[in-house]
């Protein structure tokens, strides 16, 4: 199974005996994990080495940092590499002085363009432009059609007619010239990058209506082929930029750096799942802790959020904060958290998690969940309200109807008292003694709530003092208001 | 499982933290306008379907993939029967990697090549190597219990080639005089049923479909009803492209494929459609949906671009699921029946 890079590098930490400066075998150790990972990730033979070569420059011959180990040594300089690669020179999107700021899209088959092309509609929607959709895909069945009912959800018209891909984009042009659109978003049919026949296509299309913007879009879990595909549509179009979608599959995507790493221009939006909403401006540092596996709290909570019942979250966690919370309230948020996907993918997403911890949670699988909510559900209405009222008879029956064992009971009723007294610390504004790396996670939790802006609750607002610094450019663009900037420039975020 | 569950509440306090607060700021979803004067009337109809090239639904998967690429030279040109080089290592490394069959299946290989040595040319080790892996029944079935009608379900993730592969086989069935009735399952992404109802038109099946948003279990229960009915000879069944991560969408999956093998209906193979330019995540979909869909077999599709889909070796090699079609086009005559000794050749043919 996969290890996160970041574990790795440190237990390799321990045994790398580098004093002052990293020696070169302790260097060349090092590397050999980073490039198993980034393989694992999917990250291009090609690409992989030119980025152990640029952290092998960064750190050959460097001091190495007091306070710093060797293995966290390395993460630094991976982390900060990744960064580099994956944020480098940002696109600005500004608005073309004559509009309409014409945008092309286009990609391999099945990459996501069509939702991509609504998506991005409905972005520039909330930054308060008036965009215009227009359907050049005439190849797959029913593409038009598609892109006519997600335009028609979020109030984009769609131009086409069944003349010519190259033929539509230019009438739809016009079309939004004359009816005064000021952004204009060209969907094509999907090509694949040797079919020299429909490359030739797509370029007469961007001859045709010299689009200000192409962007490439391309699967979050492509493999090798991300870097040929990339290459070939950089050849024919010139890009701009990428668009990466279905970053909601896998917590890692090195397509993502092996297509930036080839065409040299940025990751521009990024879309982590089906609804019009999943999709923003692209996060390099997010990406990078992700590739590290260094957990990412901000999509977790971003998961949450579009997985569970807010409602049945509100009401649970107002007993939680007010100290009331009763094994009814633990159920019904277990639940919730079930539905947001396996505990073993979930926790990968968190930070500062243990390996151990990350095999914990691998191993509960459902059967485990289940025998705590059989456990639960046996329990008296009163029980549940009130487990100090538990004696041994009591425990003797629950175990029995619920099929399992005292033992099990007695572990449950221990760990709730647990759960219970960390809630209170966390309520009553301190950190608890959590186990493990839990409380690092909790400090990214802080971190990346500061990140939004905004209060934070109780017992946050402490932690994330003083760990704000560069993390607050996460929504450029005045969060989606719906409100016309003035010069209308779309900064992606600021990097560190 | 004590740290687990911990965890487990951590996270909920965490979530629950955060998500409050963001509520109240919550952007409003934007309302679809109604009156929309200036839409251009939009024709839906679709120009004709690009023409496949060349074929013959006979032509086999050598002929398709392998007439340009010499078979990996690179590779065969190194014979060993002593201990390789790391030069020779490095090559067969590569060649592996790029292919996509994994770093686990690589290593493992490499470590073979070690310690082992190629006794008949390191081409033909590694060659066999790969082929031990793919050595699962292909065989498919297409008839059902006396009475009941047989079902062929598709599931896979967003943009694989779901609906496309239900087209070209839709074909096949027809051309051989069969009756096919296709169930538009993905009531989900917009204009689904559209795309495959131009597939029974241009095929000439038979289809059953819903509005957007209906129960793609009823759907699929509806089709199988319409083909026992109508004494149709199977029923091939599209489902909404589905992240495999989501225990919510797997489960409705599960029901789909519980509903379809009721009686009259009866599931005999259930397909997971796999992109070839997919990498390592192809691994995840393969072990989730079948877990959720007990899936029996691989349609791999885009063969025809750049990418090798050597994932489906340790897809094979670990979870057993043989790969038994091949998309290569987008025409109605681009599927071919799998056949390992030229794919692993088109794989080692760097
Ligand atoms: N080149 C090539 N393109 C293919 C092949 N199979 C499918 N496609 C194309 O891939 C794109 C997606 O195919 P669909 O059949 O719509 O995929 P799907 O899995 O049904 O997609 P969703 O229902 O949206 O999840 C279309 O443009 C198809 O024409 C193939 O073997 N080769
Ligand atoms: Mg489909």
């Amino acid at each position: 199974m996969f290890d996160a890079l970041s574990d790795r590098l440190e237990r390799l930490g321990s045994s790398l005996r580098s004093k002052g400066r990293l020696t070169d075998a302790d260097l060349d150790e090092a590397l050999l994990e980073v490039r198993s990972a980034l393989l694992e990730a999917d990250v291009e033979l090609g690409v992989v080495k030119a980025f152990l070569d640029a952290v092998r420059e960064r750190l050959s011959g460097t001091a190495l940092s007091q306070s710093l180990s060797p293995g966290q040594q390395v993460i630094k300089a991976v982390h900060e590499q990744l960064i580099e690669v994956l944020g480098g020179a940002p696109l600005k999107v500004t608005y073309a002085s004559k509009p309409p700021t014409v945008i092309l899209l286009a990609g391999l088959q099945g990459a996501g363009k069509t939702t991509t092309a609504a998506k991005l509609a409905s972005w520039f929607k909330q930054q308060g432009r008036n965009p215009y959709l227009i359907a050049a895909d005439l190849q797959r069945p029913a593409a038009v059609e598609q892109l006519r009912v997600l335009g028609a959800q979020i109030g984009v018209d769609v131009f086409s007619d069944t003349s010519n891909p190259v033929k539509v984009a230019k009438r739809g042009l016009a079309e939004a010239t004359r009816i005064g659109r000021d952004v204009v978003i060209i969907d094509t049919a999907g090509r694949l990058a040797i079919d020299k026949e429909l490359m030739k296509e797509v370029r007469s299309i961007s001859d045709a209506t010299s689009p200000h913007y192409t962007f490439l879009v391309i699967d979050a879990v492509t493999g090798q082929d991300a870097v040929l595909t990339a290459r070939s549509f950089h050849e024919t179009l010139a890009l701009s930029g990428i668009i990466v979608t279905k970053l909601d599959y896998d917590a890692r995507g090195g397509a993502v750096l092996s297509a930036r790493g080839v065409v040299g221009k940025p990751v521009v939006f990024a879309s982590t799942g089906e609804k019009i909403a999943d999709f923003d401006l692209f996060h390099p540092d997010r990406m990078a802790s992700r590739i590290l596996g260094m957990g990412d709290m901000l999509s977790l909570i971003e998961q949450a959020e579009r997985t569970m019942d807010q409602d049945v979250l509100a009401e649970s966690s107002g007993r939680m904060l007010s100290g009331a919370f009763t094994l009814d309230d633990f159920m019904a948020q277990l639940n919730q958290v079930r539905k947001m996907g396996s505990m073993g993918g979930l926790m990968k997403l968190m930070p500062g998690m243990t390996k151990e911890m990350r095999q914990a949670a691998d191993n509960v699988d459902d059967g485990q969940l289940n025998r705590v909510e059989a456990i639960i559900k046996s329990m008296t209405p009163k029980e549940r309200r009130d487990p100090n009222i538990l004696d041994s008879s009591r425990r003797t029956r629950i175990a029995k109807g619920s099929g399992t064992s005292v033992n099990a009971v007695n572990q449950l009723i221990k760990q709730f008292g647990d759960m219970k007294k960390m809630m209170r610390q966390m309520s009553g504004g301190g950190m608890p003694n959590l186990p493990g790396g839990m409380g690092k996670m909790a400090q990214m939790a802080a971190k990346a709530s500061a990140a939004r802006g905004g209060d934070l609750p109780p017992g946050f607002e402490a932690l994330g003092a003083g760990m704000q610094s560069g993390a607050q450019a996460s929504r450029p663009g005045g969060g989606g208001k719906n409100k016309k900037k003035k010069g209308g420039r779309v900064t992606p975020p600021k990097q560190r | 499982m004590s740290i687990a569950l911990i965890a487990v509440a951590v996270l909920v306090v965490l979530l629950v933290l955060v998500s409050l607060r963001r509520r109240s700021r919550r952007q409003k979803v934007i309302a679809p306008q109604q009156a929309r004067k200036a839409m251009p009337d939009i024709l839906v109809k679709e120009v004709a379907p690009r023409p496949s090239i060349e074929h013959g639904a006979e032509l086999d998967l050598s002929q398709r993939l392998g007439s340009s690429r010499s078979i990996f030279e690179r590779v065969r040109s190194i014979a060993s029967t002593g201990s390789l080089s790391t030069e020779q290592i490095d090559t067969v490394e590569e060649v592996l990697l790029r292919s996509d069959v994994g770093v686990k299946v690589t290593n493992e290989i490499l470590q073979d090549l070690k310690t082992n040595g190629a006794p008949n040319g390191v081409a033909s080790t590694v060659r066999a190597a790969l082929l031990s892996s793919l050595g699962g029944d292909r065989s498919v079935t297409t008839s059902a219990d006396a009475g009941r009608v047989p079902v062929w379900l598709f599931v896979g993730v967003n943009g694989v080639g779901k609906t496309t592969t239900i087209g070209k086989l839709s074909q096949r069935f027809v051309s051989d005089g069969k009756k096919v009735v296709l169930a538009a399952g993905d009531t989900f992404r917009a204009a689904a049923s559209e795309q495959l109802q131009m597939w029974a038109e241009r095929t000439g099946a038979d289809i059953v479909r819903a509005g957007e948003g209906a129960d793609p279990s009823s759907v699929v229960h509806d089709a199988i009803g319409r083909a026992s009915a109508r004494k149709s000879d199977i029923v091939l069944a599209d489902t909404a492209g589905r992240r495999a991560n989501s225990s919510n969408l797997l489960d409705e999956l599960s029901k789909v494929r519980r509903v379809a093998d009721r009686d009259p209906g009866q599931v005999v193979e259930t397909f997971m459609v796999l992109d070839a330019t997919t990498g390592q995540n192809a691994l995840t979909q393969a072990r989730e949906f079948l877990g959720a869909a007990s899936v029996t077999g691989i349609v791999l599709t885009k063969l025809d671009g750049t990418a090798r889909g050597g994932i489906v070796v340790a897809i094979e090699r670990e979870l057993g699921i043989p790969v038994k079609f091949v998309g290569v086009g987008e025409g109605v005559q681009d599927l071919i029946v799998f056949e390992p000794v030229a794919f692993v050749d088109s794989l080692l043919d760097a």
